[in-house]
């Protein structure tokens, strides 16, 4: 051990003599071109991000768009299977709408939920945790006290709490997310902040009479970028899922606006006659999103913030 | 007496994505039977890497590339792993710096004791049981019946470096290699460590490797010094010649940086400049750079180890020659 | 010790004001009840009957302390299903979900843990870096997936196991449970693999890290330089030292697997918790949605504190405060 520590030691200190930044970018980037599950990890996530936002130009058929679906192309199998329309590559459900179709839009739906249920969560989260690692006392016990009692449950139970009482609905979704994710972020910040306030230039900085905003800006929120990253890549990834087994308990988006859980939902009540496709596809496609994120977040935790579980 | 440890042209790289550290580079020294060797040198100067490589426990991206180290009359560098495991603990044990860390937290003291007893000696259980309360009496620990039921955690740190001590002398090992066993605890309690080490090698006829940062610690413990610099040795020679007749500006350095009682307190003497990034040696003499003697043919060529006295080597172009008195 | 005990118990007192508040809000606050009590067309004067019924003239503490009166007696009023107090159809039916539950529990541990400990130890090697990756698929799986394809696969083309429900229940060492019966083994085999499956993954993460944390401290390599070959270091000095922090995650792992029995009994058609809840939030079944909350709440609570027990009893270095 003593002789690890020894060379990162001289890592460090070269690294403070020579430029810190294309230091630490120059050994993210060789660790990352050594790392074939964070490069198919993005390679999967630039795919699924294409495939959301261009990929309606190219589909058969607008699932919310009536017109397009005609009930006679119903309970077609996938294109390779016999009975199979190769217009419909994936198969279609009982009403004739396409799989693929269903998948892109409904991709849109649990993308859209992921990524902005990740951001105000991440935003009511670090805005809580500078409150309560900066300014201590009481605000900072009573917001510890809610984030220890919210730990005590699983995430995935207080969501379908929420949502119970909420009523489906993409924005209810949003504030159900945002209720569930922010202890994570809250919890990181404070602890950075904590361990920011007690160094000595940021005492030095009070003396000199900046205000809080600034010292917080300048000093605590570069401190804590890195992990915001990392928590932020495994949220986007447990919010999809999160959105997909609510949508797929009939608790989450309605049905009008389908995601991918609501096509699983959806595809369940026919699994038993057997059109197995119309529910596991987009379970697929959920997974391969998920494990997309999750490859490249696992990387990223590796590389910026090991300590970060 | 005779050699007991002789290591010949030792290399031990660390293969980073940065480039290869040269942790030990070229490194020849022998320890005799029951003698003290210090090696002292500025961190990141290859002692512990040289120490940990003579009982083969190189972790990853370290390796060592070449050399001999013959122990005995056996080269160890050609043993297999499970013959090593017969020389660890057994031949030559270790002492590390850190008693917080180098004792498992959830065994029992006595259970760890007893470990190198079962692995290394042919005792009964009742038997390791008395050997280990021995061990513990000779290490100085008190009460050493109840002691061994009890957890490391429940030890300060001298008690636990005591312990230490005693689970490597266990096994009546002939080298002992100690990487910086006292830097880690209180400065009274470092003396009195040192002292008992002193002692317990010198009972049992031990040899001892005494891996440090400290020449004060070296002069009052060691026969032998051997100066480390970025992975090489600088200067080697008996204790009293290198301390009286030192000849390397870095091994000056080192004991003008000593801080003397007696003295100017002002002043500390401190060497120039930092010890140099291992991935990039300066061409030349590695100490070129912090050197106040420093020529044109220091920063070109790398000077040779060469005998200046009895048993004394010194690698520098200018070595430095005290007026006679 | 008494500290601690004073410590856990204002805990779940805390715990459970706070939840209660919350669940009282929820049901009482939010949505009108009257609505779900009376006809479509009601007169003003059936309306009028069914609020004062249902206490909701009162101002709010008032009916808050009637709720909480109501709570510790274990009255959560009937079911507007079943027509049964909620509290004791939910007793009835705990003892499915926390069957599988164990089973899921004791599957992903005897999976996890060794496999952990293994790509841990020699985290370089082929088949390690193979567990990572598809340990990394397993979490990114969602679990009512799992269950379709477990269905479909294992039930509807293979026709080897049952779909649904819990099968015959047998009595063992006094307990009604269908771990009794081979049909019950037969049926409980497709809902405690899907529930295993994501706790799985995550054990098995962590006790790798565990591993591999606890491998890069001194004491292994003092341990080695005792001369202890590597194996035993590995699974005598390191695992020892990683098992006591993968006994906090099993509690928390147990929660996770209770929160998710909603999703597999209701794939399952199982009888037990999870699936009522879920027939309860979609009949707006109230009663039963607020006892379940209050009823996992001091669950959870209680789960935390074996731990926490168990912890002490491990890891020598813990004393309780």
């Amino acid at each position: 051990m003593q002789v690890q520590v020894k060379t990162s030691n001289a890592l460090k200190g070269s690294a403070e003599n020579s430029k810190l930044k294309t230091f630490l970018s120059s050994e993210f980037i060789y660790n990352y071109k050594r790392s074939p599950t964070a490069i198919i990890g993005s390679i999967i996530t630039i795919v699924v991000l294409l495939t959301a936002l261009i990929g309606p130009f190219f589909t058969v058929q607008n699932p919310y768009d009536m017109s397009t679906i005609d009930l006679s192309d119903a309970y077609k199998p996938p294109a390779w299977i016999e009975g199979g329309d190769s217009n419909f590559i994936l198969g279609t459900d009982q009403q004739g709408r396409d799989i693929l179709s269903a998948i892109v839009y409904g991709s849109r739906i649990s993308l859209i939920i992921g990524v902005a249920g990740t951001l105000f969560a991440s935003i009511i989260g670090i805005t809580l945790g500078l409150v309560s690692g900066y300014f201590g006392g009481r605000v900072d016990a009573l917001i510890m006290r809610m984030a220890d009692i919210q730990l005590s449950f699983p995430t995935m139970l207080i969501a379908l709490f929420l949502m119970t009482f909420f009523g489906r609905g993409i924005g209810n979704i949003l504030i159900a997310l945002c209720l569930v994710g922010w202890v994570r972020y809250a919890r990181t910040v404070r602890g950075e902040t904590l361990t920011v306030k007690k160094k000595e230039y940021i005492e030095a900085t009070r003396v000199i009479g900046l205000p809080n905003f600034k010292i917080i800006s300048k000093h605590v929120l570069p401190n804590v970028f890195t992990s915001i990253i990392v928590l932020s890549t495994i949220q986007v990834g447990s919010f999809i899922l999160t959105e997909a087994t609510l949508s797929f308990l009939g608790l989450g988006v309605p049905v009008t606006r389908p995601s991918l859980g609501m096509l699983c939902n959806n595809g369940f009540k026919v699994l038993y006659s057997g059109l197995w496709w119309v529910s596991i596809f987009p379970g697929l496609y959920i997974m391969l999103i998920v494990f997309g994120i999750n490859l490249l977040g696992d990387f990223l935790r590796d590389e910026l913030n090991p300590k970060l579980k | 007496m005779n050699k007991l440890l002789e290591v010949k042209g030792l290399k031990t790289y660390f293969h980073t994505f940065k480039g290869t550290v040269k942790a030990v580079d070229n490194v020849s020294f022998d320890i005799h039977e029951g003698e003290i060797l210090g090696v002292v040198g500025e961190s990141g100067g290859g002692k512990s890497v040289t120490g940990f490589s003579v009982i083969r426990l190189i972790d990853e991206p370290g390796q060592i590339e070449s050399g001999e180290i013959i122990f005995n009359g056996t080269n160890l560098l050609k043993k297999s792993e499970s013959e090593m495991n017969k020389v660890r603990g057994k031949e030559i044990s270790m002492v590390f710096q850190d008693p917080m860390t180098s004792l498992n937290p959830v065994y029992t003291i006595g259970e760890q004791m007893d470990e190198v007893l079962l692995l290394h000696e042919k005792l009964n259980k009742h038997e390791r049981r008395n050997r280990c309360i021995e061990l513990l009496k000779d290490v100085g620990i008190s009460n050493p019946e109840s002691r061994l039921k009890n957890y490391p955690h429940q030890f300060s740190g001298g008690m636990r470096q005591r312990v230490v001590i005693a689970i490597a002398l266990a096994a009546n090992p002939k080298l002992i290699i100690a990487d910086e066993p006292t830097t880690a605890l209180d400065v009274t309690i470092q003396s009195q460590i040192l002292k008992l080490m002193k002692k317990l090698v010198e009972e049992h006829g031990v040899a001892l490797m005494l891996i440090t940062h400290d020449l004060a610690v070296v002069s009052e413990m060691a026969d032998r010094i051997n100066v480390m610099y970025c992975g090489k040795i600088v200067e080697s020679g008996y204790t009293r010649e290198i301390i009286e007749n030192y000849t390397h500006p870095y091994t000056e350095g080192l004991l003008n940086s000593i801080p003397d009682i007696d003295k100017d307190k002002s002043k500390l003497n401190t060497i120039p400049g930092i010890v140099p990034n291992m991935f990039d040696l300066p061409k030349g003499c590695n100490f070129s750079p912090r050197c106040k003697n420093c020529q044109d043919i220091c920063l070109e060529k790398e000077p040779k180890l060469t005998e200046i006295g009895e048993n004394h080597y010194v690698s520098c172009h200018f070595p430095l020659r005290k007026e006679a008195n | 010790m008494l500290r601690y005990l004073v410590f856990r118990a204002s805990q779940l007192i805390l715990v459970l004001i706070v939840v209660s508040i919350l669940v009282f809000v929820f049901t009482s606050v939010m949505g009108n009840p009257v609505y779900l009590m009376v006809r479509e067309n009601a007169t003003e004067e059936e309306v009028q009957a069914a609020i004062e019924y249902l206490g909701l003239d009162k101002p709010l503490p008032v009916r808050y302390g009637i709720f909480v009166k109501n709570a510790l007696r274990g009255d959560f009023g009937k079911s507007y299903v079943y027509h049964q107090p909620a509290l004791r159809i939910i007793s009835e039916r705990f003892p499915a979900t926390i069957e599988i539950v164990i089973v899921a529990m004791l599957l992903s541990a005897l999976v996890a843990i060794p496999l952990g400990v293994y790509s841990g130890a020699y985290p370089k090697n082929f088949f390690s870096k193979s567990i990572m990756t598809i340990s990394i698929a397993g979490i990114s799986l969602p679990s009512f997936w799992v269950g379709m394809v477990l269905i479909f696969v294992f039930s509807l083309k293979l026709g080897i196991l049952p779909v649904s429900g819990r099968g015959d229940v047998g009595v063992f060492l006094g307990i009604k449970t269908s771990l009794a019966t081979v049909s019950g083994w037969r049926h409980i085999i497709l809902p405690s693999v899907t529930l295993a499956l994501g706790s799985l993954a995550t054990i098995l993460r962590l006790t790798r890290a565990g591993m591999q944390e606890n491998m890069r401290q001194d004491y292994v390599k003092f341990a080695r330089a005792k001369g202890v070959p590597r194996k035993k270091v590995l699974f005598g000095h390191a695992l020892k030292n990683t098992l006591i922090p993968v006994v906090t995650i099993f509690g928390l792992q147990l929660g996770g697997l209770i929160a998710f029995t909603t999703i597999t009994e209701t794939i399952f058609s199982w009888p037990g918790m999870g699936k009522l809840l879920i027939d309860a939030i979609n009949s707006a079944d109230r009663p039963i949605v607020s006892a379940y909350i209050l009823f996992v709440a001091v669950m959870f609570v209680f789960i935390n504190f074996v731990v926490d027990i168990l912890y002490t009893i491990i890891d020598p270095r813990i004393d309780l405060k």
